[in-house]
């Protein structure tokens, strides 16, 4: 029992060119994905990179045990193939005649460039996946082993997003603005995901019961806050949630349409018979450090309940409706149904799972620091939001934003129906640091961080060290002259001499780590020296 | 409601555990809320409604 798992975090950002309001949102975000394989290119950074491998992607395997057939699903669920004449609904004119492909087996990023190439998809030095998804720019972070690894490589993907957008204003391509939020507010929404590694011998039933309760209620510690109810944010009135108002289900396969609180994707990147990828759609995206690492920390928590049979028995009476009263409610104070007629508050929900975690590690002794940190903060937050929920102001995101505009609105005399609230919801988000609201009250010392601008740059050139992520992101540093095409389970590299392309499997997340490869890179062998020591080292391993 | 308005003075009494001394340099005063809100005013957007308007984004996940 710890708080300590497998876990990548995903973010879609929202992307606006302001002197053009109605430009093709992917064109934006392939301008911004291409400006950084640019920089790579240049070598203007210490990274390196390559093209995405599409060839082991399974975006319609259902965790409930069957496939969905390519017919039947939404066309935005076929992410395993090149975004191209399948998808011209997103696509307009000037945005097919960029699509030149970008996996193109025997050419790196880094060999002439064809001037209509556009980079599309690549892996980073730093073990991450960037990227165009749908109309947004994505980041990908590498794989990590702890909550606050998860907080660190997930902010480098937000500065990874500030040097691209410095990158196309570089090149003349004007000014881009991103911004770390989930919806325009203006019906559409887009993903900040979780994953996390389960062993395949958990029940996906169990999952899917001790998983809800919590993702309905976490919020109160996660949230981003967003103004305006409905889809449309038609009503005028905080929330505590950027995405619950558009959540439909309670299980299913979907993340772009009638979405689900628990997502069954069942795409393991890894060995299928050993674990699944928990795909974790409901959450929003964090500028705040702490609201991040207690959104994950928190759930590798109750994971580890629900493997070990631990977990609170909490059956809702309406998931979807609770989510979104919940959600509702600053006041923190709403109630919702239980099945058995029990009421209970969200700070009740998250109670019952803080205390059973507690009682669980206490008894089994587990006193490593990762997870004594998420306790102890875990408790310390749920108590401040029933005592004092302004005191969590530092900690908890939706909290600070709050604050921020009610203490606007009473200066200018103004209600949350004011032009300039909305604008504020908006630029929270912003990823400018001397624009973002986020970022002012951080400089202030308003918002408590855990890492270091410095540390946050590390993690933009380096992997982390104790995952598979540490290969990938290594022999992108190394050898990047010979990486084809790379993807979450393999790397592909072409040989001096070598006809074929040499394709090593990573099917253990956990392995191919420093402790493994450490001392193969530190020999600085040459590439096929490199990879017939890595063949030798496999076969033992 | 307290939790509608900025209260440093509870963060002050609150915090002071070991996890959050590193970086929190609460601001406690007035003062702090309203240069803060001077900020804000600076660089807040001009024309609000029409910026807020072309945040328009396709669909996402």
């Amino acid at each position: 029992m710890s708080a300590r798992r497998l876990v990548g975090l995903e973010t879609e950002y929202g992307i606006i060119r302001p002197s053009m309001p109605k430009a093709n949102a992917t064109v934006l975000s392939a301008q911004i994905v291409d400006a950084y394989a640019q920089l790579v290119r240049q070598g203007r950074i210490h990274l390196g990179a390559a093209r995405w491998d599409y060839s082991d992607e399974s975006p319609l395997q259902d965790a409930r045990g069957y496939r969905v057939s390519r017919e039947n699903a939404h066309p935005t669920q076929l992410t395993d193939v090149e975004p191209s004449v399948g998808e011209q609904r997103v696509w307009d004119a000037e945005s097919v005649a960029l699509d030149a492909g970008d996996a193109r087996i025997g050419q790196t990023i880094y060999q002439e460039q064809d001037s209509n190439e556009v980079v599309m998809n690549m892996v980073l030095g730093n073990g991450a996946r960037f990227y165009v998804d749908h109309a947004h720019p994505e980041y990908s972070s590498p794989e990590v082993t702890t909550p606050r690894a998860a907080v660190l490589w997930d902010q480098a993907g937000d500065e990874v997003m500030r040097q691209a957008a410095e990158q196309v204003r570089l090149l003349g391509g004007g000014e881009l603005l991103l911004y770390k939020n989930n919806t325009d507010n203006k019906a559409v929404s887009y993903g900040a995901h979780e994953n996390y590694l389960v062993p395949r011998a958990v029940e996906f039933s169990s999952i899917v019961a001790g998983l809800t309760p919590f993702f309905v209620s976490r919020q109160i510690f996660c949230g981003s806050g967003r103004v305006g109810r409905g889809q449309l944010g038609q009503d005028p009135h905080f929330q505590i949630s950027q995405r619950a108002d558009f959540f439909e289900a309670e299980v299913g396969l979907e993340t772009t349409v009638n979405r689900p609180i628990i997502n069954t994707r069942d795409e393991p990147h890894a060995s299928w018979e050993k674990y699944r990828r928990l795909h974790v759609i409901i959450g929003d995206a964090n500028l705040g450090q702490v609201s991040t690492l207690l959104r994950v920390g928190t759930t590798n928590l109750v994971l580890e309940l629900i493997e070990t049979g631990n977990a609170p028995v909490l059956e809702l009476d309406d998931p979807v409706a609770a989510l979104q009263q919940i959600s509702h409610d600053t006041g923190l104070r709403a109630t919702v149904r239980l099945r058995d007629g029990r009421l209970m508050t969200a700070i009740d929900i998250q109670h019952e799972y803080l205390n059973a975690a507690e009682a669980y590690c206490a008894q089994h002794l587990v006193t490593d620091a990762d997870t004594t940190e998420i306790l102890t903060r875990w408790r310390r937050t749920l108590e401040l939001l029933a005592s004092d929920p302004a005191a969590a102001a530092s900690t908890v995101d939706w909290i600070a934003k709050h604050q921020l505009m009610t203490s606007f609105a009473q200066r200018h005399q103004v209600g949350f129906d004011d032009a300039r609230i909305a604008l504020m919801d908006l630029q929270w988000a912003d990823l400018r640091q001397d624009k973002g609201l986020y970022y002012r009250l951080a400089a202030r010392g308003r918002m408590e961080t855990l890492f270091s601008a410095e540390q946050i740059a590390h993690a933009v050139t380096s992997p982390p060290e104790d995952t598979r992520a540490y290969f990938r992101g290594m022999v992108l540093q190394r050898y990047p002259e010979n990486v084809i095409a790379a993807n979450w389970d393999a790397m592909s590299f072409s040989l001096p001499g070598a006809r074929k392309l040499r394709r090593v499997p990573m099917p253990d997340p956990l392995a191919s780590n420093r402790a493994e490869l450490g001392a193969l890179f530190d020999a600085e062998l040459e590439i096929s020296e490199f990879i017939g020591e890595l063949a030798k080292h496999q076969s033992v391993g | 409601m307290s939790q509608e308005s900025i209260s440093a003075r509870s963060n002050k009494q609150t915090q002071g555990q070991e996890v959050d001394q590193q970086a929190i340099n609460v601001q406690g005063t007035d003062a702090g809320v309203d240069d803060l809100l001077d900020e804000i005013d600076s660089v807040l957007e001009s024309n609000a409604e029409e910026f807020v308007r072309g945040f328009v984004q396709k669909g996402g996940q």
